[in-house]
């Protein structure tokens, strides 16, 4: 971070530095205006991953409609397997099918909730924490 | 005209033998896939060849790739994630230049085929649970037991987390695969409309620029979405090798 030169005028012209109460006060003064700083660089790299997320609709809507497409097939196949190992069929396949009609919702809505984080939440991401986390709250 | 998945068929160029019913061959498929792992290692090692100080343009390049995944994968997986650096490098690798190769001309799209990118994912999902195990043992299985679910709901919420659990290699490799094919179709159609347009004469004289411009604008999307794919495969990859690393919350 480079010294601003206006900053560096103004706190000449303040009374003699030393003591302790306005040394803090310099500090966080200091302190304010990093924060500005690096909250102004968030929101603008916030922006720019907005326009690119709004970019893709086609994209958003390709990945929901797998995601969804995936759960039932899954619960299908699961069921399926599960009736050709104990011979339940067809129980098995029609209960995996409805289960995995709700995995499926279940999947597409964590999908969509990660979606709107990105796109709107005032948190910057959280690095090492998965998606799916925000659904469960 | 020739029908529009005509481009996806699989043809054999040499034939090795047979086992049992199935012919043991190398496909057209097979023979794209050498070309762009040996075409992603030439150029790679060419790049790197001299490892400058100040980089040249080609060494930079292979630096920018190299910096971008390492720093997703950082990202997604925190520092002990990026063991699996080279896993997640070479996939990424794969993905993008083969989804770029189905842009030339006349080449095949090998990630077009359910077949590849379902192998794909099973890979990650594989090597996902074996490290999960390895690493944790029985406490990887607490994955499925979402917390803060009232008593009576536990069993039935597992349940459904570990089928949304085995649909994830299913919705990574169906993803990848439906945005090939359905962006190589739409393509082969609008420009097989130009070649009908212009083979009935009078007004399709006229009209023949509209599908015209339009596969010029597809052709561009194609390339964005070919990019954008591979950057999404690689993503939910380190999604998903989170969890190996830290299942438990």
């Amino acid at each position: 971070m480079m010294v601003d030169p206006r900053r560096n005028g103004k706190d000449e012209g303040e009374p003699k530095p030393g003591d302790e109460a306005d040394m803090s006060t310099r500090l966080e003064r200091l302190g304010s205006r990093l924060g500005e700083i690096a909250s102004g660089r968030e929101q603008s790299a916030k922006a720019e991953r907005r326009k690119a997320s709004d970019a893709s609709g086609l994209g958003q809507a390709f990945r929901l409609s797998a995601e969804f497409i995936a759960g039932v097939i899954a619960g299908g196949f699961l069921g399926w397997m599960l009736d050709s190992f104990v011979g339940s069929s067809p129980w098995g396949f029609i209960i995996g099918l409805l289960l995995g009609f709700g995995s499926g919702m279940l999947n597409m809505l964590r999908a969509s909730g990660e979606l709107n984080r990105k796109a709107t939440s005032d948190k910057p991401p959280v690095p090492a924490r998965r998606p799916e986390d925000d659904a469960r709250e | 005209m020739e029908s529009p998945v005509k481009q996806f068929e699989i043809s054999e160029i040499i034939r090795f033998g047979m086992i049992g019913d199935s012919p043991v061959a190398l496909t057209n498929s097979g023979l794209h896939m050498i070309l762009i792992v040996a075409f992603i290692t030439g150029g790679l090692m060419l790049a790197t060849r001299g490892t400058l100080l100040v980089p040249n343009r080609w060494q930079s390049f292979a630096e920018t790739i190299y910096e971008f995944v390492a720093n997703m994968l950082r990202e997604m997986t925190g520092k002990e994630g990026m063991r699996f650096f080279p896993f997640v490098f070479s996939l990424f690798l794969f993905v993008l230049v083969a989804n770029l190769v189905g842009m030339i001309p006349t080449a095949f799209t090998v990630t077009s085929h359910l077949i590849i990118t379902f192998s794909l994912a099973i890979l990650v999902i594989g090597t996902v649970i074996v490290y999960g195990f390895v690493k944790h043992g029985f406490h990887f299985l607490g994955l499925f037991v979402p917390s803060g679910v009232p008593g009576w709901l536990v069993p039935f919420i597992t349940v459904i987390e570990v089928i949304s659990f085995f649909s994830r290699p299913i919705s990574l490799s169906l993803r990848l695969f439906a945005n090939m094919l359905a962006g190589h179709i739409a393509l082969k159609v609008f420009a097989g409309f130009i070649v009908s347009l212009l083979s009935v004469g009078g007004i399709g004289y006229v009209l023949f620029p509209l599908p015209f411009l339009m596969t010029f604008a597809l052709i561009a999307f194609e390339i964005f979405i070919a990019g954008l794919q591979a950057y999404v495969f690689t993503v939910l990859t380190c999604i998903y090798l989170n969890d190996a690393l830290h299942p438990g919350h």
